[in-house]
């Protein structure tokens, strides 16, 4: 079939038949619905079999960097929100993170257990989000109904805390916005009681599922040396039987004094990832559950105390004229950290976030560059999928929990 | 006289400087942990140690560009640099006409984390790290797509995030935000086709515009209008909001014409 590209099609359809061998080249995206956002996979099958995989990314690149060096930080931190759109906090923590890290700010108390609560909940969220669709992927479409259900409830804790469901923005340099609403730790509380009879729904219907387990053992299997060589994080790393947890091995916020365990799982496949998914969503409830004891004894200050850097509590804005005046420079100009470099990695749900930040004693990063884990674990398809077979291409992206948001930045 | 604008940083400037303040830097201290100190004793061995020093924390090399691969490779056989977290480059084209590259390398074992930096100008290229670590096989064509650094002996040296055909390297100084001219004409010229430049016209890239006569985007102020509404038979005395009219600039009125419908 000979095609006939036009200026407004300049692709070939989606097969390109149009080769001597017999391997056939077809694109797997950018608009496949198991493709997790704007993926392009080039696959060369032979047959049912995948012999060469390249993954295509770059369809939803919004310069995210470039924005960082003509933004003030502040300006800038709302822009984090849209790099790993699903849990959107652990990137404004991160972002916040290493400029508090440059500055050398210490940050009060409450503010570090509302940043745990919150960075925790959107574990959960971004874990159920990953559970839902990578089995939708699979085939499985009640989970994704169930999952989607407990996530609108952990949805509705984050837009009591900040009115956004998505974008949170629920940090700032310095500490947090806002205290907790009203009977918010109540509805922490009460969500958090019910989610492990949920989990152990999802794991009764999934983890011993003869269809799922067929799908998903062996299926996607990532050595440790691969793991480490293309700097694999977060679950994809500790599914490769490799215990490193940054919250535990380089502890930031309250990690250091919270009580929780690192599941670590050697199978190296899907199924060994949607193991430890599972139990870090069991993790997180125990650290929330420490959480919510920690913070009636925390006095009530939220911001840090640094008037070079950071402005001054609405009140103080208001009835002190210093503080007006040092209010008005930080918006009009704002912060200038000192020179310098600093990268500040977090544990975010997906693995390794961390900015790297260059500053030149400007109140615009000279160069910001996000180091986001869903970039290498899109590369390293390029290296597990050739073997294996068509079907499961899905289940292997799918159990990478890729964001587009965060690979193109 | 017209006022000059530098072209080399195109970036945003401080709007105001205070000609006294002087940046403080971020504290520098001597290498004294006894992992980081062995680290660089074992570098110092390998490769020629520019400088050294402790920053928030982890540990700075700067190293000469010929000799990444080296001390890469110390780090990783000898100190147990397991995993390359980050690899990329920061330009000082305009202030000292080279690009600085970093990997940030982490220790799993120790857990701890040390950057290799170094420089090169802008027409020299740089050797590729792809036998030490996977991940340059991403991250250095990251850095090729958005610095135009070469780098030598990349399996697959190719831009990543831009289209193939793009032009000029987003992530240097002198690229303005909003693209350049060749970005302007990009998408005219691949849909539509050179020829019809005249009739579109060059698209806007400004994030902010607002085109008060769009009825299409989500561009429109004033009354709500349905998709696509001819704007001139909408009443508009009503509005009891008055709009600047610098806000509002009519993008239609330029010298070219409108096409009835995208072809």
């Amino acid at each position: 079939m000979q095609q006939q590209p036009n200026k407004l099609k300049p692709f070939f359809e989606n097969l390109n038949f149009e080769r001597d061998d017999n391997t056939m080249v077809i694109n797997f995206g950018p608009q496949h619905p198991s493709a997790h956002g704007q993926l392009r996979l080039i696959l060369e099958l032979q047959g049912e079999q995948v012999v060469k995989a390249l993954p295509d990314i770059g369809y939803l690149h919004r310069g995210i960097e470039k924005m960082a060096e003509n933004m003030i930080y502040n300006e800038f931190l709302p822009t984090t929100d849209r790099m790993d759109y699903i849990a959107s906090t652990s990137n404004n923590y991160a972002f916040a993170l290493a400029v508090e890290r440059l500055i050398g700010l210490e940050v009060p108390r409450r503010a570090q257990v509302i940043r745990t609560m919150l960075l925790e909940l959107n574990r959960i969220i971004s874990h159920l989000f990953f559970l839902a669709t990578h089995a939708l992927d699979v085939g499985a479409m009640s989970i994704f109904l169930y999952a989607f259900r407990e996530r609108e409830f952990a949805m509705d804790l984050m837009e009591d805390y900040c009115g956004a469901r998505l974008t949170h923005s629920a940090v700032r340099i310095g500490g947090v916005p806002l205290d907790l609403p009203e009977g918010w730790l109540t509805q922490l509380t009460d969500f958090i009681e019910r989610l492990p009879d949920q989990i152990k729904l999802y794991e009764d219907l999934l983890t011993e599922n003869r269809i799922w387990k067929m799908r998903l053992e062996d299926v996607g299997i990532i050595t440790p040396e691969q793991a480490l060589s293309w700097g694999c994080t977060g679950i994809m790393l500790r599914g490769s039987g490799i215990e490193y947890d940054i919250r535990k091995e380089e502890p930031y916020e309250l990690y250091g004094e919270l009580d929780f365990d690192i599941p670590v799982s050697d199978r190296c496949d899907s199924y060994g990832r949607y193991r430890l998914y599972m139990e870090e969503m069991k993790e997180s409830i125990k650290i929330l559950r420490q959480l919510i004891g920690m913070y009636p004894k925390t006095e009530s200050q939220l911001m840090a105390h640094a008037p070079q850097y950071i402005s001054a509590p609405k009140e103080e804005i208001m009835t002190q004229n210093y503080a007006l005046m040092q209010h008005f420079v930080l918006v009009t100009q704002g912060m200038r950290p000192p020179k310098g470099t600093v990268y500040a990695p977090t544990e975010s749900p997906k693995g390794e976030l961390g900015f790297w930040i260059r500053s030149e004693g400007e109140p615009y990063a000279y160069r910001l560059k996000a180091r986001a884990p869903s970039f290498f674990h899109t590369g390293i398809l390029q290296d597990i999928l050739p073997g294996t077979y068509l079907a499961d291409v899905v289940t292997i992206i799918g159990s990478t929990n890729i964001v587009f948001g965060e690979v193109d930045r | 006289m017209r006022k000059y604008s530098p072209k080399d940083n195109v970036q945003a400037k401080a709007k105001y400087t205070d000609r006294f303040w002087v940046a403080p830097q971020v504290p520098r201290e001597p290498v004294e942990d006894a992992h980081f100190a062995a680290v660089l004793e074992k570098m110092k061995a390998a490769v020629e140690v520019l400088d050294a020093y402790v920053e928030i924390g982890q540990l700075v090399i700067h190293i000469r560009p010929e000799q990444n691969v080296d001390a890469l490779r110390t780090l990783k056989e000898e100190c147990d640099y397991a995993m390359c977290s980050e690899l990329s480059a920061v330009d000082y084209l305009a202030r000292d006409g080279e690009f600085e590259i970093f990997y940030q390398l982490l220790n799993l074992k120790e857990r701890k984390r040390t950057r290799i930096l170094t420089r090169i100008k802008e027409d020299q290229a740089i050797e590729s790290i792809v036998p030490l670590y996977d991940m340059a096989k991403f991250a250095e064509r990251e850095m090729y797509d958005m610095f135009g650094i070469y780098v030598n002996n990349h399996p697959y040296l190719k831009r990543i995030i831009m289209p193939d055909d793009w032009e000029g390297h987003p992530l240097r100084k002198t690229y303005p935000l909003e693209g350049d001219e060749f970005a302007s004409w990009y998408e005219v010229d691949k849909i539509f086709g050179k020829e019809y430049r005249d009739i579109i016209g060059p698209e806007n890239r400004d994030p902010a515009r607002i085109d008060r006569y769009d009825t299409q985007r989500f561009a429109r102020v004033g009354h709500e209008v349905p998709f696509g509404a001819d704007p001139s038979l909408v009443d508009e005395t009503e509005t009891p909001v008055e709009y600047s009219s610098e806000l509002l600039a009519d993008y239609n009125k330029g010298p070219h014409k409108v096409l009835d419908k995208r072809k």
